[in-house]
C-alpha cells in the first residue's frame, strides 16, 4: 500500500497548475532508482548464465578433445570398430560405444513410445478430470525415481527374475536388453506428459466436428486429434530419444562395461555414457591420453544430443504456433 | 500449464461419453489397449517400489543412518556421510539455482522485448540445456573447477554441477508460473504508479510463488537423485567423514548406492536397496509436497 501513496501523492498535487506541455516529464520518476537499475542488471546477468553455460560446455569438451585428436585421427575415432583405450593394444574406434547406445535407445523407445502414447491418449481423451488428476502425477513419479534406483532394479530384478525366470530369456548379469527395458520405463512419462499436453491443446471444435460427422471416439482420436497434435507428439518422442541417449546410471549399472560391437541385445555392451562413467571412476591422470579420451567421447555425445535437441525445439515451437 | 490448456475439454466430456460409447469391438479393444498402457506404467512403479522395499528392509536399521561406509563389514556399514553430503550439496544447489533461475525467468517473461536478440539466444540456450545429458554437466564442473584452481571433489563443485543441471528446469517452470499470473494484476499495479520492478517484486512474483515452488521442488528432487555429473568429480566413492564446508570432500546417496550396487556380495546389494528406500522416501515426499501445492493453488475446476 505504501507504493500507492508514495507514487501517487506528488503527481496529484502538481497536476492542476501545470501547463499542458509538461505532463510527459511529470509522469517520469523524479529521482533515479539505482536499486532498480542494479536489480535489472542482476536479472540480465542471470539470464546470461545459460549462454555462459553453453559456452563453458563447448570449451570444456572441445579443448581436451582437441588434445585427443592430436594423437588419434578423427577418421580412426569415427570409423574404428574396436574400442580398447585401457588395453595394452590400444585402439580408439568409437563405433562399439555408438552401437551400445543405439541398442539401449532403440529398446527403450520401443517400450516408451507405445506405452507412453497409449497412456497419453487415455488421460487426454478418455479419463475424467478426477481420474486424470490422480493418475497423471502418479505416472510422472516414474520420471522422479532416481536413476540409480532404476539401475539396481534392472540388475537385481528385471535381468535375473523377469527375463530369466518369468520369460525364460537367457541373459547374463549385465545385458543391453535389461538396461534398455528399464530405460524405456524411465522415459514413459517424458513421452506421455508432452504428448498429453499436445493433444489437450487441440481445440474442442475439431472433436465436435468429427463427432458431428458421425465418427466415434476411437476414430476421432486416431483421425483428428492425433494428426492435429502430431508435431507436439513428435517433439515428445524426440525428447524421449534425447533422454535415452544421455542417461548414464542405468546403462552404467545394468548394461555392462565391455565395449564391443553390440549385435545381440541379450549380451552386455557399453554405451557412450557408460564408458564416460566407468572411465571417470578409474584413476586416469589429468593430462594423459586416457583423460582426454573421456572428453572426446563426451564431445561426440554432446554433438549427437545437440542435433536431436535442435530438432525437438523446432517441433515444439511449431506446435506452439498452431493453436 | 497443462491444467490450463486442458480446461475447455472438461465440459465436452459428458457429451462425448454419453453419445459415443464403445459400441463396436474394435474401439473396445482400442480402449482396453490404452487402459493397459497406463496400467503397465503404474504396475512397474508398484513392482519397483515393492521389490526395493523387500530387498532393503533387513538393513533398515539405525546403523544405516549413524555409521560410515565400510568395505569390510557390510553388516554394520551405513550411509551417514552420504546422507549428510546429499543434504549439504542440495542446499548449495538450491542457493545457487533458485535465485538465478527466478531472476532469469523474470527477465525473459517480464522485461525482455520480443525483438531482443539476447532474449532469443537465452531462450534457445535454455531449451537446449534442458535436454543436455546430465553427465556433460559433470565434465563442465570438473573442467571449470580445475580452470579456477579448485579441487574437483568438493561440495562447491558438486553444487555448481547440480545447479547448472536444474537451472533450465527452474527457469521453464518459473516462466510458466509467471505467465499464469493475470495481466490485470500487472496493469493495476502499474496504473497505481508502481515501477515495473516494484510490480514484479510486490505483485507478480508473490502471485506466482505456488507455481515456482512446485517446479523448484521437483527440480531439487531430481538433483537429489542424480549421480552421473558427480561421478566426473572423482574421489567421491569412498568417504568416511562428515562433510564440513564448501571445500570439503563429500559423497551423496546416489553415488553410495551406485558403489554398493556394483559389489558382488549379497550384503552390499541389501545395503544399496536400504539406501534406495531412504532416497525413494525423500523423492516421493518432495513430489507429494509439489503436487499438493499445485492442487491447492491451481484454479478450482
Amino acid at each position: 500500500m505504501s507504493t500507492i501513496s508514495a507514487g501517487a501523492g506528488p503527481s496529484t498535487t502538481s497536476r492542476g497548475p501545470r501547463p499542458s506541455s509538461e505532463p510527459p516529464t511529470s509522469l517520469r520518476s523524479t529521482r533515479p532508482r539505482y536499486g532498480e537499475k542494479a536489480a535489472y542488471a542482476f536479472l540480465v546477468v542471470a539470464a546470461g548464465v545459460s549462454i555462459l553455460t553453453t559456452v563453458g560446455i563447448v570449451l570444456s569438451l572441445l579443448l581436451p578433445a582437441l588434445q585427443f585428436f592430436r594423437e588419434v585421427s578423427v577418421l580412426e575415432f569415427l570409423t574404428g570398430t574396436s574400442w580398447t583405450p585401457r588395453f595394452q593394444q590400444k585402439s580408439y574406434g568409437v563405433l562399439p560405444l555408438i552401437t551400445g547406445t543405439l541398442w539401449t535407445t532403440a529398446i527403450a523407445l520401443s517400450v516408451s513410445i507405445p506405452i507412453g502414447l497409449g497412456a497419453a491418449i487415455y488421460l487426454s481423451e478418455y479419463a475424467s478430470t478426477r481420474t486424470r488428476k490422480i493418475f497423471k502425477p502418479t505416472l510422472e513419479l516414474l520420471a522422479g525415481v532416481p536413476s540409480v534406483v532404476y539401475g539396481l532394479f534392472a540388475v537385481v530384478f528385471v535381468g535375473p527374475v523377469v527375463l530369466n525366470q518369468w520369460l525364460g530369456i537367457e541373459v547374463g548379469t549385465f545385458s543391453v536388453l535389461a538396461a534398455g527395458l528399464v530405460l524405456g520405463v524411465m522415459i514413459i512419462p517424458t513421452v506421455a506428459s508432452l504428448s498429453e499436453d499436445a493433444m489437450s491443446a487441440v481445440p474442442r471444435s475439431l472433436r465436435e466436428a468429427s463427432y458431428g460427422l458421425g465418427a466415434n471416439r476411437m476414430r476421432t482420436v486416431l483421425r483428428v486429434v492425433f494428426p492435429a497434435a502430431i508435431s507436439g507428439i513428435a517433439a515428445a518422442i524426440v525428447l524421449g530419444l534425447s533422454r535415452a541417449v544421455g542417461e548414464t546410471m542405468i546403462v552404467a549399472m545394468a548394461a555392462g562395461s565391455q565395449a564391443k560391437m553390440v549385435t545381440n541385445p541379450l549380451e552386455g555392451g557399453q554405451t557412450m555414457t557408460g564408458f564416460i562413467a566407468s572411465a571417470a571412476l578409474g584413476d586416469s591422470v589429468q593430462g594423459s591420453l586416457d583423460y582426454y579420451t573421456l572428453f572426446a567421447v563426451g564431445l561426440a555425445l554432446f554433438v549427437i544430443t545437440l542435433i536431436i535437441n535442435l530438432i525437438s525445439i523446432r517441433l515444439v515451437n511449431r506446435f506452439r504456433e498452431e493453436y | 500449464m497443462a491444467t490450463i490448456t486442458a480446461e475447455p475439454m472438461s465440459d465436452a466430456r459428458p457429451l462425448t461419453a454419453a453419445s459415443h460409447g464403445e459400441r463396436n469391438p474394435q474401439s473396445l479393444v482400442f480402449l482396453i489397449l490404452l487402459w493397459l498402457s497406463l496400467a503397465f506404467g503404474l504396475l512397474v512403479l508398484a513392482v519397483l517400489l515393492v521389490t526395493t522395499f523387500l530387498d532393503g528392509l533387513p538393513r533398515m536399521d539405525s546403523a544405516l543412518f549413524t555409521n560410515y561406509a565400510s568395505q569390510l563389514n557390510p553388516e554394520t556399514a551405513g550411509a551417514r556421510a552420504a546422507i549428510l553430503g546429499s543434504a549439504l550439496v542440495i542446499g548449495v544447489t538450491a542457493l545457487m539455482a533458485i535465485p538465478i533461475g527466478i531472476a532469469a525467468a523474470s527477465y525473459l517473461e517480464e522485461f525482455a522485448s520480443r525483438k531482443s536478440r539476447f532474449a532469443k539466444y537465452v531462450e534457445l540456450n535454455v531449451q537446449n540445456l534442458a535436454a543436455v545429458p546430465a553427465i556433460i554437466y559433470g565434465m563442465l564442473a570438473a573442467a571449470a573447477a580445475v580452470a579456477i584452481g579448485l579441487q574437483r571433489n568438493t561440495v562447491l563443485a558438486g553444487g555448481i554441477a547440480l545447479a547448472l543441471l536444474i537451472l533450465p528446469v527452474v527457469i521453464v517452470s518459473t516462466r510458466e508460473a509467471l505467465r499464469a499470473v493475470p495481466q490485470e494484476i500487472r496493469q493495476g499495479s502499474l496504473a497505481l504508479g508502481a515501477s515495473p520492478m516494484q510490480t514484479l517484486q510486490r505483485q507478480t512474483l508473490p502471485a506466482a510463488i505456488p507455481g515456482i515452488a512446485t517446479g523448484t521442488i521437483l527440480a531439487l528432487s531430481r538433483a537429489m537423485g542424480e549421480a552421473a555429473p558427480l561421478l566426473l568429480l572423482g574421489g567421491l566413492v569412498f568417504v568416511q567423514f562428515d562433510p564440513n564446508g564448501l571445500l570439503s570432500g563429500f559423497t551423496t546417496m546416489p553415488i553410495q548406492i551406485f558403489n554398493w550396487a556394483g559389489r558382488s556380495q549379497e550384503e552390499f546389494q541389501q545395503l544399496a536397496a536400504a539406501a534406495s528406500i531412504v532416497l525413494l522416501v525423500l523423492v516421493i515426499a518432495m513430489n507429494g509436497v509439489a503436487i499438493v501445492i499445485r492442487n491447492k493453488f491451481s484454479n478450482p475446476r
